[in-house]
């Protein structure tokens, strides 16, 4: 049985639904909901980088390299963002995010 | 073929699982290193694609980087994890039941996308064009076309990393910094005082 195109979509496809479930059910912890978004967009990678390498255009992996760039400023971003609110909070649960006004 | 095979069905499995390590472990800590061992073996889909060199930026980027500023915030805070596990099985069926469905559906429609059209024609992936390898076919593609999308990500970068910055950084009050404009700008007629000073008197400020 051979490796094909199919292969990856389903690999890509099957990861990017644990990110969705991830994010279903850790709805407090923040740091694995980040986690989630990380295995995402690697999903996203996989997709645009198997179809660079079956339709034999470089063009997806270039994407795919951007989408990298964002995916890391969007962690440092995301992280940056809850180590300011574990220190005016104490906690880092997400229920309370709402109490932050103003 | 049959190694490629192989080796492709092992590092898919370590994928698949370890990323449904990731959501499921108890302890974060062990959620980043699954994560880590995640992008690993997907590193190792992207050699099997011939894609050596996003492989090595996977690497490089997120098990070097990303991963490892993971691990830094939660070791860092001081935070009662298992709270926050409050919910985990109330919204598991739910979440199991449409994880369930979209993946299905994904895997459906990837395999009809797959089977059909220029896709279907080309059996074989090939991510280097011509005799050029893969890295400098990104490189002559990515610094003509995309050029100007090669700077706006460096940009983008750029806010996140002054984001980030601005977002940490603290001034504790009550800490005494060096001013060195001041020092320098120090003359003697600022700096000292000639008083006469009477026997038997102190100097009051």
């Amino acid at each position: 049985m051979t490796v094909g195109l199919a292969h990856y979509l389903a690999v890509a496809a099957i990861l990017f639904t644990i990110g969705v479930f991830g994010i279903f059910v850790n709805r407090k912890n923040i740091i694995v909901i980040l986690m989630s978004v990380e295995l995402i967009l690697l999903a996203v990678n996989i997709n645009l980088v198997a179809f660079s390498a079956y339709l034999h255009d470089i063009t997806g992996q270039i994407f795919a390299m951007f989408v990298l760039t964002v995916a890391a400023a969007e962690a440092a971003v995301g992280l940056a963002i809850l180590v300011t609110f574990f220190r005016n909070r104490g906690d880092i649960a997400v229920d309370d995010v709402s109490v932050m006004k103003g | 073929m049959a190694l490629q095979a192989i080796a492709f069905y092992l590092l898919a499995a370590v994928t698949i699982v370890s990323a449904f390590c990731v959501v499921s472990a108890r302890n974060p800590v062990h959620s980043v290193l699954f994560l880590i061992l995640s992008f690993f073996s997907a590193a190792g889909l992207f050699v099997l694609l011939g894609a050596e060199f996003l492989a090595m930026l996977l690497v490089v980027v997120y098990v070097g980087a990303v991963a490892v500023l993971f691990l830094f915030v939660v070791m860092m805070l001081d935070v009662d994890f298992t709270s926050l596990r409050q919910g985990f099985a109330q919204y598991m069926p739910l979440g199991a039941v449409v994880a369930g469905i979209l993946a299905f559906e994904m895997v459906a429609v990837s395999a009809t996308v797959a089977s059909k059209g220029a896709a279907a024609a080309n059996v074989d992936p090939q991510a280097a064009i011509g005799q050029l390898s893969n890295t400098e076919t990104i490189g002559q593609v990515l610094y003509t076309h995309y050029a100007y999308f090669f700077q706006a990500s460096g940009l983008v970068l750029l806010v996140a990393m002054i984001g980030a910055i601005t977002l940490t950084l603290r001034h504790k009050p009550g800490v005494r910094r060096q001013v060195i404009a001041d020092q320098v700008a120090r003359t003697p007629e600022t700096g000292m005082r000639i008083t006469d000073l009477k026997p038997g008197q102190g100097i009051s400020e």
